[in-house]
């Protein structure tokens, strides 16, 4: 009796399955930190996905869309890697995407490689992670993108001498080699390059040792957050402005912390890719969708990411639906017009080609918020770091 | 030469934020022999009162910051009531899970108040300038923060050393059977003691914020580094956690201006070398 009941409901299951999977709805695995020291990222991730949503609806083609968010806690690669396996296997999604940390994106590879998944990765900058596997699509940024870029711009105007000080980790040391090849090859010189510890609460010590020193411009790379607060704060109080050492960075300025800088920040250059402050229908239309659902949202870098990563998976549902290979083929040299400024899915590298913006900081005369004003522009660049 | 005298600058400049960041640490840790984690979530809390009283309501520092520091011990006082003096019994694996705890209590309340982006505190224009040494500048704010730190040293000596309350103190740690024998009041002397830490805490939480600046995760950042101070300070010795910070600020100073690439390693190189030859830290009393 008991066994004859099993059957039944055994059968009763089989036959339910094919009936499920004619409602043809497409899934979306995100996986980002929502607790923790890093939730910001998930959230700005999921608001920036919402928007989209908001605006384009839940269908791309014939297909249904539903996201499917995991929280990894922060940089995690274990955890990564088997919430990515827990998606794949048992909520069967087609696409992933999200990914704050390279280690993070680096530790699924060998996954979609086998379950042939397109990911789109929404922020992790190392431009090595694409090498790993043909299905990672990158809709953020590396940091040789923006920071060669600056150092030619940088030598462009008048700068010979350099010191670089950046953080000890991977993305710190990136930035270093990226902005040293491209300003020496240019001619310039760099005087001293420190490596600070990713401990480092006090930056007097450095920026003494830059100020001793005196070169034209210090280059510096930075985690956001406490170390960009404290690192400006004594950069200004140093008086290194006052001596005529212009500050480069790059992601330092990013919205979300920005007008905790406060006035210190005013005057600091920056070569990015997005600036909430970049004047163009898109990103108006952006921003006012983000906050209108989300009034205390503020657009930053993490957000746009996540906007561009969104349109691309629906691009790619629309063209492809759940063939992975297809969806990959698909996406290789779209266009479109992103809050950002245009964009191009490479179809070498697998990261946008984009304009790098050289940005000053200011206070905003009509708001009174401090904003990133875009002073020049460097157009469409790809992926300077994918063959070194 | 320059380069000493900057070592020495701010090598001392930074000991003291240390050490005023670290000495409440050192009245709840040491003198009341409680495993307080939740040391730095007490800073958290006075860094948030400032910045909601002095960036959200616009008041001036010099009130906020006094403010800041009531607030935290307002607060301070019915948790030592309701949990703290459960605690004190415990073992100390137990304290260290129980204030641990507490202390992801408080991050997630500062997380949902103000949310998880820097919380910074407004300095008033005459803390944001720069004196001008000779043969460099110093921000003011780095020498209030010696200043005050000047004045907590003292102020607590005398406190301990030379009122009835110390000296009550004193006697509730090391044998409360016998203080409370006595008729002194434990239960209230340790009230006042714990929120005396908390109120320090809270003091060199906004004080210290320009260099640790406050954010949600501040006591988990910054953790390490108060229990150095008092572990390498020696347990319940105030000069011990002055001594120690000074010397430790010099030393990691030292360090990032020499061999900025190994600062971190040999910061730890040294401390763990130091703990090997006086386990109970540079003035610490035997156990």
């Amino acid at each position: 009796m008991k066994r004859a009941f099993h059957a039944a409901v055994l059968a009763a299951l089989t036959l339910g399955l094919p009936g499920a999977a004619l409602a043809d709805t497409i899934k979306v695995g995100v996986v980002a930190p929502y607790s923790g020291p890093f939730a910001i990222y998930g959230k700005q991730f999921q608001e920036a996905i919402e928007t989209y949503v908001a605006q384009h609806g839940t269908t791309a083609g014939e297909h249904e869309i539903e996201f499917i968010y995991k929280d990894v806690g922060g940089p995690n690669p274990d955890q990564a890697r088997s919430l990515a396996q827990e998606l794949l296997i048992r909520d069967q999604v087609d696409y992933l995407a999200g990914f704050t940390f390279t280690p993070n994106a680096l530790a699924i590879a060998p996954l979609i490689e086998q379950s042939q998944t397109p990911t789109v990765i929404f922020n992790a900058a190392t431009s090595s992670i694409n090498r790993e596997s043909d299905f990672y699509l990158r809709t953020s940024y590396t940091l040789w993108q923006v920071s060669a870029p600056l150092a030619e711009w940088a030598y462009d105007q008048g700068m010979r001498s350099v010191a670089i000080t950046v953080t000890d980790y991977g993305p710190g040391i990136d930035a270093e080699n990226a902005f040293k090849a491209a300003f020496e090859a240019k001619g310039g010189e760099v005087v001293d390059t420190i490596r600070m510890p990713l401990s480092t609460t006090d930056f007097t010590p450095f920026i003494q040792r830059v100020r001793d020193a005196a070169p034209d411009a210090v280059f510096t790379f930075l985690p956001g957050g406490p170390p960009t607060f404290t690192y400006t704060k004594t950069f200004n109080e140093n008086g290194l402005a006052e001596a005529g050492i212009t500050f480069l960075g790059t992601a330092e300025t990013e919205e979300v912390n920005l007008q905790g800088l406060g006035d210190a920040a005013i005057g600091l250059t920056t070569a990015y890719h997005y600036s909430g402050a970049h004047e163009s229908e898109a990103n108006d239309a952006f921003k006012a969708k983000l906050t209108e659902l989300f009034p205390d949202a503020v657009a930053n870098w993490a957000s746009v990411g996540a906007y561009d990563g969104t349109h691309l998976i629906y691009q790619m549902v629309a063209a492809a639906g759940s063939d992975g290979p297809a969806a990959v083929e698909a996406a290789l040299g779209l266009e479109w017009e992103s809050p950002r400024g245009p964009v191009t899915m490479d179809p070498e590298t697998r990261t946008v080609v984009q304009n790098v913006y050289i940005r000053e900081v200011e206070r905003d005369a009509e708001t009174g918020l401090l904003i990133n004003a875009e002073k020049g522009v460097i157009a469409t660049v790809g992926d300077l770091g994918w063959d070194k | 030469m320059t380069l000493l005298l900057n070592i020495l600058v701010d090598g001392i400049a930074y000991g003291m934020i240390l050490f005023m960041i670290a000495v409440g640490l050192s009245v709840t840790m040491g003198l009341m022999r409680v495993v307080n984690l939740a040391h730095g979530g007490f800073a958290l809390l006075g860094g948030t009162f400032a910045h909601w009283l002095g960036s959200d309501l616009g008041w001036p520092f010099w009130l906020a910051l006094p403010l800041a520091v009531l607030g935290t011990v307002a607060l301070s006082m019915p948790l030592e009531r309701l949990i703290y003096r459960r605690v004190y019994g415990f073992t100390d694996l137990q304290q260290v899970l129980a204030t641990i705890g507490l202390t992801f209590l408080m991050i997630a309340s500062v997380n949902l108040w103000q949310g998880s982006s820097l919380l910074t505190v407004p300095l008033p224009e005459g803390l944001k300038a720069s004196v001008d040494l000779g043969f460099r500048t110093l921000p003011v704010h780095r020498l209030v923060v010696i200043a005050f730190g000047a004045a907590v040293v003292v102020g607590l000596w005398l406190l301990l050393d030379r009122t009835r309350f110390g000296i009550r103190l004193r006697a509730a740690v090391d044998n409360r059977g016998t203080a409370s024998a006595h008729g002194i009041n434990t239960d209230r002397i340790f009230m006042l003691a714990f929120a005396l830490g908390a109120g320090l805490a809270a003091l060199g939480g906004v004080l210290g914020a320009e260099i640790l600046p406050i954010d949600a995760y501040y006591p988990l950042r910054y953790m390490v580094l108060f229990l150095i101070v008092v572990a390498v300070g020696g347990m319940g010795s105030i000069p011990g956690s002055l001594l120690a910070a000074l010397g430790l600020g010099l030393l990691e100073t030292a360090t990032r201006y020499l061999v900025p690439d190994y600062a971190t390693i040999a910061f730890f190189a040294l401390v763990i070398a130091l703990l090997t030859v006086r386990p109970n830290g540079l003035m610490g009393k035997i156990a």
